[in-house]
């Protein structure tokens, strides 16, 4: 990993709203996640600074979405440590929590209600959804659901961002939207770890790659499992 | 936490929300079973308090799967878990959300279908007061039994296994205060005991109902 230098200021970064971050760095150590009970992934370690992006790479089924589901608190790991608080994290997993029959204003400002954060209106400029308003969530394309769950974080104003997959259905229009946001979050001191198999244009993000930390049976030397050893 | 409180009472009265599902339930019972058991005001009189009892409870349980499956096939779940509310605060609205659309309406509407069944007249407040203090109970142990079974696929049939035990009490003791009621006897003890069912429920089952989401989410 030799990220770029992230004290550059990166020239395309528009003005968003301010969104009250907290500067907090994560650090995981030594964190085993599982599915189901069996871990998927062990030893995991890495840091993530402030202003800093990570993106997540590996194999379909090598456990990003659970190191992510692990991280946002939605599930405990089996061991180690997560620096950051579940309250820190913004997750956003594959679906996009959206309800067919409110209105785009209306999905985007209950979440807006829930966090405690302002209206919508930045956050739907931002992910050019402002045209979209009054139409149904359920009458969008995949793609503009797709964005407005993302705006979804904008207004989440919680300092790091777990994404899974968050361009899957974007055209390359909306990918730049969302760039652009991401950016404006680093810039503004958040950080930011997705999970994505495309690359993203997005200056100083480090890369770590899964599959080294892919949790080997207790038979090929891993650490096993208390669930094997009492079925052993 | 009010801001989901609201939202769930606009999805539930927008199109295909389910709002008044359990209303029209209730109705039909009411309407079907003066059919089934002959016209005779002296029969019909005799069994409508538990008739009425059995028809909410029925109508309650038949949008309890709704209450937390939506929210987990599209992924709100997940996200209100990583909310900064509690998950306790959650199911709680939810709950209140479910009695607002389900349990209200037919504490309004209950007086109305007794007509149908010939309650007799003193029955009328009574019915009304033990369904306002019982059907919150319904709908907290309803959506406890959700969070239990959030996640299954065709979980419903699941849900009304483990649910219809928990609501007996709550029908005993409402069905008797109409009894009683109308047969002029003393209500006070029936309705304490359902009162102090409601209040249990209310107090202790949103932290089994968050518990069991958690474990759900895994």
């Amino acid at each position: 990993m030799n990220p770029a230098d992230p004290t550059v200021p990166d020239p395309t970064v528009p003005d968003l709203p301010a969104t009250g971050l907290t500067v907090t760095g994560l650090t995981v150590t030594g964190l085993t996640v599982s599915r189901g009970g069996i871990p998927v992934l062990e030893g995991i370690g890495f840091t993530l600074a402030p202003g800093r992006a990570l993106v997540l790479r590996g194999p379909n089924g090598i456990g990003k979405t659970t190191l992510l589901r692990t991280l946002a608190g939605l599930q405990p790991p089996l061991a180690g440590a997560v620096s950051v608080p579940a309250e820190a994290i913004a997750y956003s997993g594959h679906a996009d929590g959206l309800k067919a029959t409110l209105t785009v204003a209306e999905n985007l400002g209950f979440w807006a209600a829930i966090h405690g954060t302002g209206g919508p209106g930045a956050a739907l400029e931002a992910m050019n959804l402002a045209a979209l308003r009054d139409r149904p969530a359920g009458a969008l394309s995949a793609g503009q659901k797709r964005r407005l769950g993302l705006a979804r974080l904008l207004v989440s104003g919680r300092p790091v961002w777990m994404l899974d997959e968050p361009t899957v259905s974007l055209d390359a229009a909306s990918v730049g939207l969302f760039e652009r946001a991401v950016r404006a979050h680093l810039a503004g001191g958040g950080s930011a770890l997705i999970a994505t198999h495309v690359e993203l244009g997005i200056a100083g993000a480090e890369v770590l790659d899964l599959a080294p930390f892919k949790a080997r049976p207790p038979a090929a030397g891993g650490r096993g499992h208390p669930f094997d050893e009492a079925f052993a | 936490m009010i801001a989901l409180l609201l939202r769930d009472l606009r999805l539930a009265v927008r199109a295909g929300g389910g709002f008044g599902l359990g209303l029209a339930f209730f109705l039909i019972v009411t309407v079907l079973v003066p059919f089934g058991v002959g016209p005779e005001g002296g029969t019909l009189a005799r069994i409508a308090p538990g008739i009425l009892w059995v028809g909410a409870l029925l109508a309650c349980l038949l949008s309890l799967d709704r209450i937390f499956a939506l929210d987990f096939e599209d992924g709100s779940l997940d996200l209100l878990a990583t909310a900064p509310i509690p998950l306790e605060a959650v199911v709680t609205m939810k709950a209140a959300a479910h009695w607002l659309t389900t349990g209200l309406p037919l504490v309004i509407a209950a007086p109305l279908f007794g007509v149908l069944l010939h309650l007799p007249g003193a029955g009328f407040f009574w019915l009304t007061v033990s369904l306002a203090l019982g059907t919150p109970a319904l709908s907290v142990i309803g959506t406890f039994g959700a969070a239990l079974t959030v996640g299954l696929k065709r979980g419903g049939l699941l849900l009304s296994l483990l649910v219809l035990p928990l609501y007996v009490p709550t029908l005993i003791f409402g069905a008797e205060t109409v009894r009683r009621g109308t047969a002029g006897l003393e209500t006070g003890p029936p309705l304490l005991l359902l009162a102090g069912i409601t209040a249990a429920s209310v107090a202790l089952l949103p932290f089994a109902s968050a518990a069991a989401i958690r474990v759900n989410l895994r």
